[in-house]
């Protein structure tokens, strides 16, 4: 199977494929309209547990992808499998974060985080009880009643995060979720991303246009080139686990991977 | 609005007017102007009058008939617009000739299909109040952001719910709708019974008219108005606590 047009593997390691990908992305196309390619012949798959970065400059249909996976667009050619099922629409198993964070203006924090479970028809005292554990789980503990509005940016995010990790699903779908907070809360975020990932033990795509990003919080990057979108590279990074932030953004292998995408990328971007 | 460094409350305003149309109307410059006095004094006449509370349930009951049929028609109606191209298309043209047009002029074709009696009374109410709430409806529905309905989407939201979220999503101006649709339709109460002169408010205008009872008239018409701006303003605070959310929503 043709995972990528062209391939890079920083430091020898070998893309774990087949055993455990919980999603496969099997020649997937996107034309918007009649003539504008937004996605040509992706090919795919998504490693259970890891977190996964899609990667690329503006316009190079991050989002589209992303979508398509969510079952909120319908691909024009191709399909998605999820556990190995074919996906018409979204589902329980996706959950997605929005990057404009799209909470309900008029419903309170808990019940923002925990409006999926009330759409799954939970009773109402149950639901809370898993809305408020994540809420507390994200760093909001507190604002519970409070309105989205007396809420910063970074704050809405969160919610928007409870939100999704409260309906327990697998795969957790993110666009771009730090583009909209200022940038000492987008280091939190992504320390916070991080320590998530330990503690639930999910499938994370996680959409961005940061280099620094990517290579800091993904176990692999998936860079796509624009006009018409594909898969240029497939990158896993091979930073040591056991550093801190501050010590990474001084760690060699860090810098080089990120020079190496930034040389990859060069090109698209003018 | 302040006064030599102090503050004065709105109320001080109209009454400065009250006292400016008092002093012209005991000048008795014009037969058809007598003086605020005399005009308090005939709306004590005015309200307990038998004709009166006729009149007023007459009026009422066409008023609240009218305007439920534009709530609903031009709630239901915006929200269509709003969620359906080839309706907006359809439609669009029309709510807004309509919306611009001299309706009174239709009054007189209105009697001819519906009669000269409370249908077209309601008919012109409706017609008055119905495309302001299915325009700003409309607004308010393309207004939302396409994200808030992903969502929704996404998290495995049915029909109506996602319903429930467009009506919410929406609803400031639908209330701003609502509000302008209210005021609308006390035009068209007025006119329309004007228009029919035998029943209603508009019936005690035609009557006072022709007795010369400019006093009565008058307290018929500070009544109305009192009416319709008492209303207006009621919709008015609900809006701002609803928007009070819904202007920051992202
Ligand atoms: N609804 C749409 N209609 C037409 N073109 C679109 C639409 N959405 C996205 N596009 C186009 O598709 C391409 C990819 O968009 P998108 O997936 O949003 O990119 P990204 O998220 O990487 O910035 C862009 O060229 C964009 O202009
Ligand atoms: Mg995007």
């Amino acid at each position: 199977m043709k995972i990528a047009t062209a391939e890079f593997i920083q430091n020898g390691a070998q893309p774990v494929t087949g055993a455990n990908k919980i999603i496969e992305v099997k020649n997937v196309s996107k034309v918007y309209g009649t003539e504008v390619v937004a996605l040509k012949d992706i090919n795919l798959d998504f490693e259970a547990g890891q977190l996964t970065s899609l990667l690329g400059p503006s316009g190079c249909g991050k989002t589209t992808l992303l979508k398509i996976i969510a079952g909120l667009l319908p691909a024009t050619q191709g399909d998605i499998l999820v556990n190995g099922k074919k996906v018409t629409a979204p589902g329980p198993e996706r959950a997605f974060v929005f990057q404009d964070f799209a909470l309900l203006p008029w419903a309170t924090v808990l019940d923002n985080a925990a409006f999926g479970l009330k759409m799954q028809g939970k009773p109402k005292a149950e639901r809370d009880d898993i809305a408020n554990h994540y809420v507390k789980e994200v760093g909001l503990d507190g604002f519970q009643k409070s309105y989205p509005h007396q809420l910063s940016g970074g704050m809405r995010q969160r919610v928007g995060l409870a939100r999704a990790l409260s309906v327990n699903a697998d795969v957790l779908l993110m666009d771009e979720p730090f583009s909209a907070v200022d940038e000492q809360t987008r280091r939190k975020f992504q320390e916070d991303l991080i320590r998530l990932r330990e503690v639930e033990k999910k499938t994370f795509i996680f959409v961005t246009h940061s280099i620094e990003e990517a290579v800091y919080v993904s176990d692999r990057i998936i860079l796509l080139s624009p006009r018409p979108g594909r898969v240029s590279e497939i990158i896993d990074p091979d930073i040591p686990s056991d550093i801190g932030p501050d010590e990474l953004r001084r760690n060699e292998v860090y810098l080089e991977t990120v020079e190496n995408i930034w040389h990859g990328i060069k090109k698209y971007v003018d | 609005m302040t006064l030599y460094g102090r503050k004065i409350p709105k109320m001080a305003s109209l009454v400065v007017w009250l006292i400016i149309w008092e002093i012209v109307g005991q000048l008795d410059l014009l037969m058809l102007f007598p003086p605020f006095s005399s005009v308090l004094m005939a709306m004590g006449e005015v309200v307990t009058a038998r004709s009166f509370n006729e009149a007023l349930w007459i009026t009422a009951s066409s008023y609240a008939l009218g305007m439920g049929l534009a709530l609903v028609v031009g709630i239901t109606m915006g929200i269509l617009m709003g969620l359906f191209k080839p309706i907006d298309n359809m439609l669009n043209m029309w709510v807004n000739v309509f919306l611009s047009a001299p309706l009174s002029a239709l009054v007189p074709i209105f009697m001819i299909l519906f009669g000269l009696g409370t249908p077209t009374v309601v008919v012109t109410v409706f017609m008055f109040a119905v495309w302001i709430i299915v325009l700003d409806t409309r607004a308010g529905v393309q207004n939302i952001s396409p994200s808030l309905m992903e969502m929704s989407h996404s998290f495995g939201a049915n029909r109506f719910e996602r319903a429930k979220i467009v009506l919410l999503a929406a609803l400031p101006e639908i209330l701003a709708g609502i509000r302008l649709g209210l005021v609308r339709g006390v035009k068209g109460v007025v006119i329309g019974q004007l228009l029919v002169s035998i029943i209603g408010v508009g019936a005690l205008f035609a009557l006072y008219q022709q007795n010369f009872l400019m006093s009565h008239f008058w307290a018929l018409i500070v009544l109305l108005f009192t009416f319709a701006l008492t209303m207006a303003d009621l919709i008015g605070r609900l809006e701002k606590r609803i928007e009070y959310y819904a202007h920051v929503r992202s």
